[in-house]
């Protein structure tokens, strides 16, 4: 070592550590120095994220980058690191603690194999707040929240990575002569890594439960906790894959088509258009297809469905603004048509359609049975037109009867929109779906 | 020329990809979640990432993070997720660390109506975390706006290192329109300034409470200390009252200096008009509509839109007041902003709040009955 580059990653501006006599964060701090030294590793290059608690006083007595962030989310502070610069050595301290409030964090970095290292500094209680239990805080320990003895059974940290996937596990404690070693193994991994470090809180948790050295080995033993490495199985790190299959992605991204002017229209004022129908008729793709028909043909649109959280079933309903000029206040108040295609779409229009002032446009499918309206009232087979090509073309089946009807813009616009717009399969049927429609009107 | 057919929450990943956005964190929430699923599908454009974290206390984690390495980063989520950023939010801006964020509104309190609109979180983000220091917010009316707006908070973000919310509502987020972005313009890029020396890095730099430290990127030139605790100019804990102070002064003088470089406004002033409606966000669409009808039957009206809420652009709506005599102040919920306006205004002038909070727009008709211009 007398060539090393690197002798020392400690930062001896602010003097010793300032941690209680006889507690293990000494331990590991000087053990993680040790693991840097053998490795070698560019200081820039390395960034010690620390959590909330006693041991997130250790980043500033390092030589090297420090993020210390709130208690609990140090593994996501370490992913953002290691997702936007892979190229970092990422090395998280977290206590006992920051593992319970953090729980759903390590679970899915874990799962995920984030390249990062998370040492934990677990000494069975919160020592900073003043000694509470924590989640691995032995049955029957006595803390300061645990006035009856501790009642909750403790987690196992490591089977709970190891059981989410987590590629590297293992468990250690201050006691171990080779913990350098490990923790300069840890840091080797290429995915994420887990290091378990046991030790003694003599501020609270070993003083209030008179626990010694071997008494700790005891109570791992006791619980069928495992010791040693526990998870080696090496799978691809998320960072890299992601790069892999981004570059292939953006080879294959598709840029949608601009629209430009082809066909004219009629409008000198604004028109409001409901289509009211159900989940699974293809209503708003309908409606979108009339859309851009309207953008084809120079006009300026808007459209706004409304359909319940479970999309499959129940009402679906697009409202289409179409006018010459740009389009501010778009909520439909007196809309001049109503396509009405279903009995869920006149369930939930029901109450609209019996307020309808007269100038407005009524065309409903001949099923349906319609409360008294002011609006002018047509009907035509919709659904048993639709039912002979495809029972998904109904709302193309209405939409030809409307633009017939209002002469807003050619046929051929919502023709040109849907062969260019729609897959060959489905643009075949709604082709037909829009002939058959035309002939009802 | 080259016309398409989006929604808002399309037209916001636009700016941010137009702002050179690479880092995108969020957790599914509607009507959010197709800005999660947009970035998804176009980041690599920007050769960046975007990741869908576990929960929203992730997405904030992994973007502080990431905006501290050098990454442009925006995460995007409604009322109840902002509601999980708050904590981050402070450590944000303790740590002055770049970032968009887009709160879509939905209607609250808790989950309210996942699908309907609202504008109910104004004040909410002005004061989302403990410390009460001072936010930048922007409020899109259209998706031009939306678009403008995001890459605009890019730059603030980038110019004043600290989050900047965009504040857009469902009822812009998931409705389409026609529009065309390519006619829109957009401003110089800003990239944050970086610090050049070799000699030791101080992260958090100022010479007057006002100055934007200088920053550098952790993984790059120097070593780069972050902390969530009351720190010095270099990063390190401190417990000193002078220190603590002199820093807080800092955050809050580099916002508050720069209210009027910050300040967006719409102004369509009408000589010797006595009422002034005062709005932002969607309903300043209702607005303008009212505005052509009540001058259509020769009533003198005139609006102020602010797209920048936060800091209040005091100076703006200040000289708006000339000859006013009454402010209405038309909002999705049950009177918010008017309370920033109300402490503004001459004692003489009546402010009016037109208010609903049913989901639904307010529509023009509201604006002209309850604000008397019929």
């Amino acid at each position: 070592m007398s060539e090393a580059k690197y002798t020392s990653y400690r930062n001896n501006k602010f003097g010793f550590l300032p941690f209680c006599p006889g507690c293990g964060h000494t331990v590991l701090i000087n053990a993680l120095d040790k693991a840097l030294i053998r490795l070698q590793l560019d200081p820039k290059k390395i960034v010690i994220v620390t959590d909330i608690g006693c041991i997130g006083l250790a980043d500033r007595y390092f030589s090297t980058n420090a993020f210390h962030g709130l208690h609990g989310r140090s593994i996501t502070y370490g992913c953002g690191l290691k997702l936007a610069r892979p190229d970092l050595n990422v090395i998280v301290l977290q206590g006992d603690g920051g593992c319970g409030i953090g729980g759903a964090h390590l679970l899915n970095v874990s799962r995920r194999n984030i390249g990062i290292k998370l040492l934990v500094a677990n000494n069975l209680n919160y020592g900073m707040t003043g000694g509470q239990h924590s989640v691995t805080t032995p049955a029957g320990g006595k803390t300061s929240s645990t006035p009856l003895g501790n009642l909750e059974a403790p987690m196992d940290l490591c089977a709970t990575a190891t059981a989410a996937g987590a590629p590297w596990v293992y468990r250690g404690t201050v006691f171990d002569q080779d913990l350098p070693e490990v923790i300069a193994r840890a840091i080797s991994q290429p995915g994420f890594a887990m290091l378990d470090i046991w030790e003694l809180c003599t501020a609270y948790y070993s003083h209030r439960n008179k626990l010694k050295r071997q008494d700790m080995f005891d109570i791992i033993d006791r619980n069928h906790f495992k010791r040693g490495l526990i998870a080696d199985n090496p799978r691809p790190e998320f960072s890299a894959l992601y790069r892999e299959q981004s570059q292939n992605n953006k080879e294959l991204l598709k840029i949608k088509p601009t629209i430009k002017t082809k066909f004219t229209n009629t409008l000198n004022e604004k028109k409001e258009i409901i289509i009211s129908g159900s989940a699974g008729q293809k209503i708003r793709s309908a409606a979108t297809m009339f859309a851009l028909a309207s953008m084809y043909s120079g006009l300026e649109v808007t459209q706004k469905d409304d359909y319940p959280i479970t999309v499959m079933t129940g009402h679906s309903i697009s409202e289409l603004v179409v006018s010459p000029e740009p389009i501010n206040y778009n909520a439909i108040e007196s809309p001049n048509y109503i396509l009405l295609i279903s009995e869920e779409g006149l369930k939930v229009s029901r109450s609209r359609i019996e307020k309808l002032p007269e100038n407005c446009k009524l065309l409903a499918d001949s099923s349906l049975k319609l409360p008294e309206t002011r609006a002018s009232v047509f009907t035509f087979p919709f659904l048993k037109t639709a039912r002979k090509i495809n029972r998904f073309s109904v709302g193309i089946v209405a939409l030809a009867v409307l633009i017939r009807y209002s002469e807003i813009f050619p046929l051929e616009a919502l023709e040109k929109t849907i062969t260019t717009h729609q897959s060959p399969q489905i643009a075949d049927i709604n082709i037909q779906a829009l002939e058959a429609g035309a002939k009802l009107y | 020329m080259g016309r398409e057919f989006l929604e808002g929450n399309e037209a916001i990943t636009r700016g941010a990809l137009a702002a050179k956005c690479d880092f995108f964190a969020g957790y599914p929430i509607t009507p959010a979640s197709s800005i999660l699923h947009y970035m998804m599908e176009f980041i690599s454009l920007n050769d960046g990432i975007a990741i869908q974290a576990e929960d929203e206390i992730a997405s904030m984690g992994f973007c502080i993070a990431a905006a501290m390495a050098g990454r442009k980063v925006m995460t995007a989520t409604s009322g109840p997720g902002i509601s999980l950023y708050s904590e981050n939010i402070g450590l944000a801006v303790i740590g002055e660390t770049p970032m968009v964020i887009v709160n879509v509104q939905r209607q609250g309190p808790a989950t309210g109506s996942a699908t309907k609109g609202a504008e109910g979180d104004i004040q909410f983000i002005r004061w989302v975390t403990s410390g009460g220091l001072p936010v930048i917010a922007l409020s899109p009316a259209n998706l031009v706006e939306a678009y403008q707006l995001t890459y605009i908070a890019f730059n603030m973000a980038e110019k004043y290192r600290t989050p900047v919310f965009l504040l857009t509502n469902k009822d812009l987020a998931v409705t389409r329109e026609s529009v065309d972005l390519t006619r829109v313009e957009l401003p110089r890029l800003i990239q944050r300034k970086k610090y050049k020396s070799d000699q030791e890095f101080l992260p958090h730099h100022f010479d007057h409470p006002a100055e934007v430290p200088l920053m550098s990127d952790i993984g790059a030139e120097h070593i780069v200390r972050f902390t969530t605790s009351t720190h010095d100019k270099s990063g390190y804990l401190t417990n000193n009252p002078q220190l603590i102070q002199e820093m807080l002064r800092h955050y809050h003088a580099k916002i508050v200096e720069n209210t009027d470089k910050l300040a967006l406004v719409k102004t369509d002033l009408e000589p010797g008009a006595e009422t002034l409606i005062i709005s932002y966000g969607i309903v300043s669409k209702s607005v303008a509509v009212a505005v052509k009808q009540a001058r259509s039957s020769r009533m003198k009206v005139s609006s102020l839109v602010l797209q920048t809420l936060w800091p209040v652009p005091v100076n703006h709506i200040k000289s708006a007041m000339n000859g006013i005599k009454k402010v209405l102040v038309p909002e999705m919920n049950l009177g918010q902003y008017i309370y920033e306006i109300e402490r503004l205004v001459p004692r003489d002038v009546l402010v009016v709040g037109i208010n609903k909070m049913d989901t639904t727009l307010i529509s023009p008709e509201m604006i002209l009955k309850e604000g008397g211009l019929v």
